[in-house]
């Protein structure tokens, strides 16, 4: 088995091994679901998962902090990561591994809120292409917000500290792509594109488009890579 | 390919602005215990951490089983096993779990693994707690996972940084055992800074202070080097005062330094430094006789490595 896959495997051990994974999923969970059912699904009279969703770009800011923090924080502060990086694996493999355990606990969260669609499906028909169109948005938007949690807990060995930096990076990404009518014409296009969420709103509408795909993808590719050139600094510091 | 494992040559790491590791070389052949001694601070750890491609060196380079360890770092790890200072084990794992994780990590087959594991957890002395969590177990049982963790894929060349440390004293002869029942197939360097560990286990020593290399050699041909040597004498005291005494013996050639100690009641016992490497025990003897002395104890104590240690570690009498 690839090494990746051998401390994937360790770490979705270590997060069912310990509260804090259930704590964070569920406390997620709930709040999804109140949030959309008591503040969009009833409001908007019709059986669509649309008020879910919206609300995922402003609640994975918090989910995927909580739970990417300690991945290579609490490696470090405990010395473990020095045991782990001796062993025969390349530092890329560590962190695409840490990615991944990271990415399963994500499509455990989201398969919990399948119940929410089963939900309304069963209150009225649903419409199937943008739920499906949604959850596969959710799960590459998740993927972003989670490079940027394993990239802010690869840069400190303060889970805190990772959890406020992998916050406030992805509020940033967050907010450029709300305030677009602020920015000064010419940059509105590139604030747009820049926006985390609004890629999603692409894709939970149904239409998948290649630069959308593209967005989270690089997301992903640049805050890996930046996570390993992190890691691999010991060696030219 | 010579039989050399280790081959280190001008070995230097700053951090920043601190030189940690200053031109070390050394190297150990097949089947050796090298013991890394030095105060803390001397630079043991990083020059493990760059043998074990933790981090890299500034200048130099070392060679481990075959390969260097910064162009081919992934074939060292292959061939070495290693326990870092502190024994950092995933605490939230029981002891089979992590052995498993480290064998899959070295791409061990599982059913072999699983052999390897319960062979090596006997060896180690840990079938009784194998179902525990690394954080729960006491540091003698940790550290012992530790050094199983080490040995389990069969690697040429084990490096232990200081594998005692913070261990009681049964638990410290049960790992230096350990150690050299390791030490009997494969290559082993251990760190330590304390002294009776190296002459347990070691068959050679390097002694490194500031960073750089102050002696290499066996532990005797250490002690050898130290020149000079320590004297006890006891003298019973019938009326003679103790001053005369001292001042005779201090009066005697190639004595250094002679100061009275505490005796037994009815004696007086004295201690002497020697300068040179001269045997002084006939010109006591005959001052004695001369002096109508009764001498009741006259022992020459040999350099231990303690002096040699502190010698050559706190810049005193540094020689080449």
């Amino acid at each position: 088995m690839n090494p990746a896959m051998v401390i994937a495997r360790r770490e979705v051990r270590a997060y069912f091994n310990s509260p804090v994974a259930y704590i964070v999923v569920s406390a997620f969970t709930i709040i999804a679901g109140g949030i959309f059912f008591f503040f969009k699904f009833f409001l908007a009279q019709e059986a669509s998962m649309r008020g879910f969703f919206e609300s995922m770009p402003m609640l994975f800011m918090f989910l995927a902090p909580a739970i990417t923090m300690r991945l290579l924080a609490e490696e470090k502060s405990s010395g473990t990561l020095e045991l782990l990086i001796t062993m025969p694996v390349r530092d890329w493999q560590v962190v695409l591994g840490k990615f991944l355990a990271a990415l399963a606990l994500l499509v455990t969260t989201l398969l919990l809120t399948l119940v929410f669609a089963i939900t309304v499906r069963a209150l009225g028909p649903v419409d199937r292409g943008p739920t499906i169109g949604g959850y596969l948005g959710l799960l590459l938007m998740g993927g972003a917000y989670m490079a940027i949690g394993v990239m802010a807990s690869a840069f400190t060995k303060n889970s805190m500290i990772a959890f406020i930096t992998a916050f406030a990076i992805s509020f940033i990404l967050f907010i450029v792509g709300q305030v677009t009518q602020f920015v000064p014409g010419p940059l509105q296009g590139l604030a747009s594109f820049l926006g985390i969420g609004n890629h999603f709103e692409n894709i939970s509408r149904g239409v998948v488009d290649t630069r959308d795909v593209l967005y989270y993808g690089s997301v992903m590719a640049v805050c890996l890579l930046l996570a390993t050139l992190s890691l691999e600094s010991r060696r030219w510091r | 390919m010579s039989d050399l494992m280790i081959e280190v040559e001008g070995l230097t790491k700053n951090y920043g602005y601190t030189r940690a590791v200053d031109k070390v070389s050394f190297s150990a052949p097949h089947g050796e215990v090298l013991g890394f001694l030095g105060p803390n601070g001397a630079g043991k750890s990083t020059t493990m951490k760059i043998l074990t491609c933790y981090l890299a060196p500034t200048a130099g380079r070392a060679i481990v089983a075959g390969h260097d360890v910064f162009d081919d770092s992934l074939e060292v790890r292959k061939r070495v096993g290693y326990l870092p200072e502190d024994t950092p084990i995933y605490r939230d794992m029981t002891v089979v779990e992590f052995l498993r994780f480290a064998a899959e990590m070295r791409g061990m087959e599982r059913d072999k693994a699983d052999g390897r594991i319960k062979e090596i957890g006997r060896r180690c002395g840990l079938s009784d707690v194998a179902g525990k969590l690394v954080g729960e177990l006491s540091k003698g049982f940790r550290q012992r996972v530790g050094l199983a963790q080490a040995i389990l894929h069969d690697p040429d060349i084990v490096i232990l940084d200081e594998p005692t440390s913070g261990l009681d004293p049964n638990q410290i002869v049960e790992i230096r055992s350990l150690i050299k029942e390791i030490g009997r197939e494969k290559t082993v360097i251990l760190s330590t800074h304390i002294l009776p560990e190296v002459q347990a286990t070691c068959s050679r020593v390097v002694i490194i202070s500031g960073g750089k290399l102050v002696a290499d050699g066996t532990p005797d041909a250490l002690r050898a080097r130290e020149r000079g040597g320590r004297y006890r004498v006891v003298v019973e005291s019938n009326g003679v005062p103790k001053d005369a005494i001292r001042d005779r013996l201090a009066s005697l050639s190639g004595v250094t330094r002679c100061e009275a100690i505490a005796g037994e009641d009815g004696s007086h016992a004295f201690a002497i430094d020697a300068g040179s490497s001269s045997d002084l025990r006939k010109p006591i003897f005959r001052a004695a006789v001369d002096n109508r002395w009764t001498l009741l104890e006259l022992a020459r104590e040999a350099a231990s490595l303690e002096d040699v240690f502190r010698n050559l570690t706190t810049g005193e009498e540094v020689k080449s």
